[in-house]
């Protein structure tokens, strides 16, 4: 296995006397999609946050994050600027509220380019279409004209992605990215997300509570629970023999995949008292 | 032994710049102790159903009737008693609840409906029981719960009024996902055990799988496939149900990738399959 | 073991403002009520060397009939301020009754209501509340009237609103479905909702009260002499403007009043706003640990 690109070292994040994470090590290597699972509360989308410095200031942060020989906890805002979307990218849950809704895509496309790449406003112009299409939304020349209203949830994702690794980073952050999205359009988006992380040689990390998902791309998964990675280990590893409790409860949970139609037995061991009893978020929009 | 809740034909339109038929002539029924789940993707129609089955909506044609009565919309006008036997629970568990009265006495409302229908009487305590709370916790407040906790408590509220059906909108969508499936699990054993009947809406087919015995499975408002969830699980007809079941991720831990369909809405997903309704 | 923890006083209240304005609002409620039990001259005798500047024997100077200041302005907090609350406390619940009934039921009512509140409203609120007290007669009585008149509708927009988007909730639709008569929606869900927004909206408008009654005062339509009333007290002091003490200290009187209430209402408002979570601690009770869900004891395997 090559190099880590990021490495994450006993991170801890705090907010004011609240410790949120709690002592996080983790590594990202190109060409492998690195899975942080976990339920809401467990700390995971903070530690994604805090690669980035994305994080308000009221949060304290100690311990390391390494992007190659660079340390990135405490750099300055300018330098942290050169660093995202350049050499980090991150893709959110909601496309709804990541995408600038005054904006047309194209602009938002080429704003950041602009900026990290030395390209001539045809060039950009060029290179847009392209990512457009890379990532499969239709008619791409005219896409960009238009506002992200137009689009629906699962093109707007695309667009979103898109945005991301516009500037060529080497690493990708996708904190619940297809959360927000139907099942069929799910599907796409994973497709979408392996494919480019393979062709891109990525390293990714995937911030998800969907076991689904994080078995589908995750070659590597990390289980987090109350600001600590409670199991870590390959996919295969972790799903087929999780060694730790809480893992075994999380898989448990899970309706099973055997036909059955009959209710799960009132002893199984589905989220007993040792599951984690964080307030729960809404995670997914089913409605109308 | 007669349907507890008839729909035929029912038709629900949004009023707009352009009119939105969001349900476009469906039809469905439910007996006595069983489970149907109604499962589609977002704006599907299902939402928009449940509101009509209680009256929320006021249907645009078609009937919906309960124990042969047509279902009245909730207007202005108090709820006939006889209908307070339709009960429903909500997707956000926050707006559930009055933030300002004591659960216990959210409870109660529910325990006053079902005697009113001459139903036997209960206490607040006992329901928290059976939905896995503190019954000692009758004194306190929404907010001093958890979201999950306070789905649990607006469940007890609506089984306290004894109904015959419950219609339940996304349910546990809003609620961590290991405690989904035992929420689920819970809901439709409360169910049986009352011998009601649930109206069960979710985009969630693997949980539904587990709970309902007959699923319907909706696209743009009609539904495409319906029967015994076991056969459509097994063996899905409409091209629809098939690209939606074959889009699941599951988490075996093999890397297996969930098939994503070629378009965001092929034409194939439209098309009308009488064989794959009502299927045994 | 369920741990409850009571708070004393809810957090949220002890800012340095809250703290100055209850203080001061709770001296001002003391004296409104004891004055006449304590202040060193009658608040009408005019046995006093006139227009005295303030100093030993009349703190706060005399007027023009040789009446102490001091004694006058004691006196008229019991007054004032009784009636500015009052005055508040009838407008809101005459206005927010009815915002709500128009909120709540829409229709035809709702058309009226609005168009009742949109009639009054469109007067400037000083004017219409002059010409209200003028065409009544000039008497505190009638003051209070006319200050009700043109204060209600403030508190039907607000209420209305807040209905409006209330009328939404899950819960709300939860109660119609157990069978709840509209009044019985609208007096245990509904209500008791709104009265947050409705109470701070009120307190700041106490300082609003106050002026306007002092206002109307100011220009004879409302206290008529000898009342020791804040704002005919300041109307007096025109014609000697040399004896600054006879209009100077009712205005800081009105100041400190209106301010302590717009200290409070600040206070409350920020209390009551979900992002910054006061509105948990209101209820003097700590919230449950979630924790505590796992001692649920009888359904197996059906924990939160």
């Amino acid at each position: 296995m090559s190099a880590p690109i990021l490495r994450v070292d006993n991170l801890e994040i705090a907010f004011g006397a609240n410790p949120v994470v709690r002592g996080v090590s983790l590594e990202l290597r190109a060409g492998r999609v690195q899975g942080l699972a976990g339920e809401s509360g467990s700390g995971k989308t903070v530690t994604a946050m805090s690669v980035l410095g994305l994080l308000p200031r009221t949060a304290t942060v100690s311990g390391s994050i390494r992007l190659g020989d660079t340390e990135l906890i405490g750099m300055r805002s300018r330098a942290l600027r050169n660093v995202r979307g350049r050499r980090i990218a991150m893709v959110f849950q909601d496309p709804s509220a990541s995408l600038h809704p005054q904006l047309t895509v194209g602009h938002q496309l080429t704003d950041h380019m602009r900026r990290h790449l030395k390209l001539d406003r045809r060039a950009l112009h060029t290179r847009a279409i392209e990512m457009l299409d890379r990532v499969r939304v239709p008619d791409p020349e005219n896409a960009l004209k238009r506002y992200p209203h137009q689009f629906s949830g699962g093109q707007r994702q695309r667009i979103a992605i898109a945005i991301a690794l516009a500037c060529d980073p080497d690493v990708l952050l996708a904190d619940e990215p297809t959360t927000a999205l139907d099942v069929t359009v799910q599907a796409g988006i994973l497709h979408l997300l392996r494919d480019l992380a393979i062709e891109r040689n990525l390293a990714v990390l995937l911030v998800t509570h969907d076991l689904g998902v994080m078995s589908a791309i995750a070659d590597d998964v990390a289980v987090m629970r109350n600001g600590l990675i409670v199991e870590t280990g390959t996919r295969e590893q972790v799903f087929l023999t999780p060694a730790h409790e809480y893992t075994q409860t999380l898989l448990a949970a899970m309706p099973d995949s055997a036909p059955s139609i009959h209710p799960p037995h009132p002893d199984a061991p589905s989220a007993t008292a040792a599951a984690s009893p964080s307030t729960a978020t809404p995670d997914q929009e089913g409605t109308e | 032994m007669s349907a507890l809740l008839t729909i035929d034909d029912l038709v629900v339109e949004y009023p707009g710049p352009v009119t939105v038929r969001a349900v476009d002539g469906i039809a469905l029924s439910i007996m006595p102790g069983e489970v149907l789940a109604l499962v589609g993707e977002s704006g599907c129609g299902k939402s928009s159903t449940a509101r009509a089955v209680v009256g929320m909506e006021k249907p645009e044609s078609g009937r919906v009737e309960y124990r042969g009565d047509s279902v009245p919309s909730l207007g202005l006008s108090r709820r006939p008693n006889k209908f307070t036997a339709i009960q429903m629970v909500f997707q956000d568990p926050n707006s559930s609840l009055n933030p300002r009265k004591r659960i216990g006495a959210q409870i109660a409302d529910g325990i006053a409906a079902a005697a009113s229908r001459g139903e036997t009487s209960s206490t607040p305590g006992e329901w928290l029981e059976a939905v896995g709370l503190d019954p000692k916790m009758v004194s306190r407040f929404p907010h001093q719960f958890s979201g999950g906790q306070r789905q649990r408590i607006a469940i007890a509220r609506a089984l306290a009024a004894r109904p015959d059906l419950i219609v339940a909108d996304e349910p546990i969508s809003a609620l961590d996902a290991s405690s989904q499936a035992a929420v689920a699990g819970l809901m439709r054993q409360l169910c049986l055990d009352a011998g009601a009947g649930m109206l069960f809406i979710s985009h969630d087919l693997s949980v539904v799988r587990v709970i309902a015995d007959r699923t319907a499975v909706m696209y743009r408002g009609r539904i495409v496939e319906s029967g015994r969830s076991e056969t459509i699980w097994s063996n899905p007809l409409h091209p629809y149900t098939r690209a939606l079941l074959s889009a699941i991720p599951h988490p075996d831990g093999k890397g297996t990738m969930p098939a994503a369909p070629a378009l965001e809405a092929p034409a194939e997903w439209s098309v009308a399959m009488p064989e794959a309704l009502d299927r045994a | 073991m369920i741990r409850r923890r009571r708070l004393p006083i809810p957090r949220a209240w002890v800012t340095p403002l809250a703290i100055i304005g209850v203080v001061i609002a709770l001296a001002w409620v003391i004296i409104a009520a004891t004055a006449p039990l304590w202040v060193p001259y009658a608040p009408n005798a005019q046995g006093l060397p006139r227009l005295q500047a303030p100093g030993i024997d009349t703190l706060m100077g005399t007027d023009a009939v040789g009446r102490d200041v001091f004694s006058r302005l004691m006196t008229g907090a019991s007054v004032t301020i009784p009636l500015a609350l009052m005055l508040v406390v009838v407008s809101l619940v005459i206005g927010t009754s009815l915002g709500a009934v128009a909120g709540y039921f829409g229709g035809w009512i709702d058309e009226a209501l609005m168009r009742l509140t949109d009639l009054v409203m469109a007067f400037p609120t000083v004017i219409l509340a002059m010409v209200i007290a003028a065409s009544l007669g000039p008497s505190l009585f009638n003051a209070v009237l006319a200050a009700i008149v043109v204060s209600w509708p403030a508190y039907a927009r607000v209420s209305r609103s807040l209905v409006l988007s209330l009328r939404q909730q899950n819960y709300v639709i939860a109660g119609r479905l157990l069978g709840f008569s509209p009044v019985k929606s609208l007096m245990t869900d509904i209500l008791p909702n709104i009265a947050g927004p409705v109470v701070v909206l009120a307190t700041l408008d106490v300082g609003t009260a106050i002026l306007l009654l002092s206002g109307l005062s100011f220009l004879g339509l409302g206290a008529q002499p000898p009342s020791a009333e804040w704002g005919s007290m300041i109307s007096s002091a025109i014609q000697n403007f040399d004896a600054w003490w006879i209009g100077v200290f009712p205005g800081l009187a009105i100041l400190t009043v209106v301010l302590a209430f717009n200290f409070i209402g600040d206070s409350l408002r920020d209390i009551l706003d979900p992002v910054s979570g006061g509105a948990r601690e209101v209820a003097g009770v700590a919230p449950v640990a979630p924790t505590d869900a796992s001692h649920a004891p009888h359904t197996p395997g059906a924990t939160a």
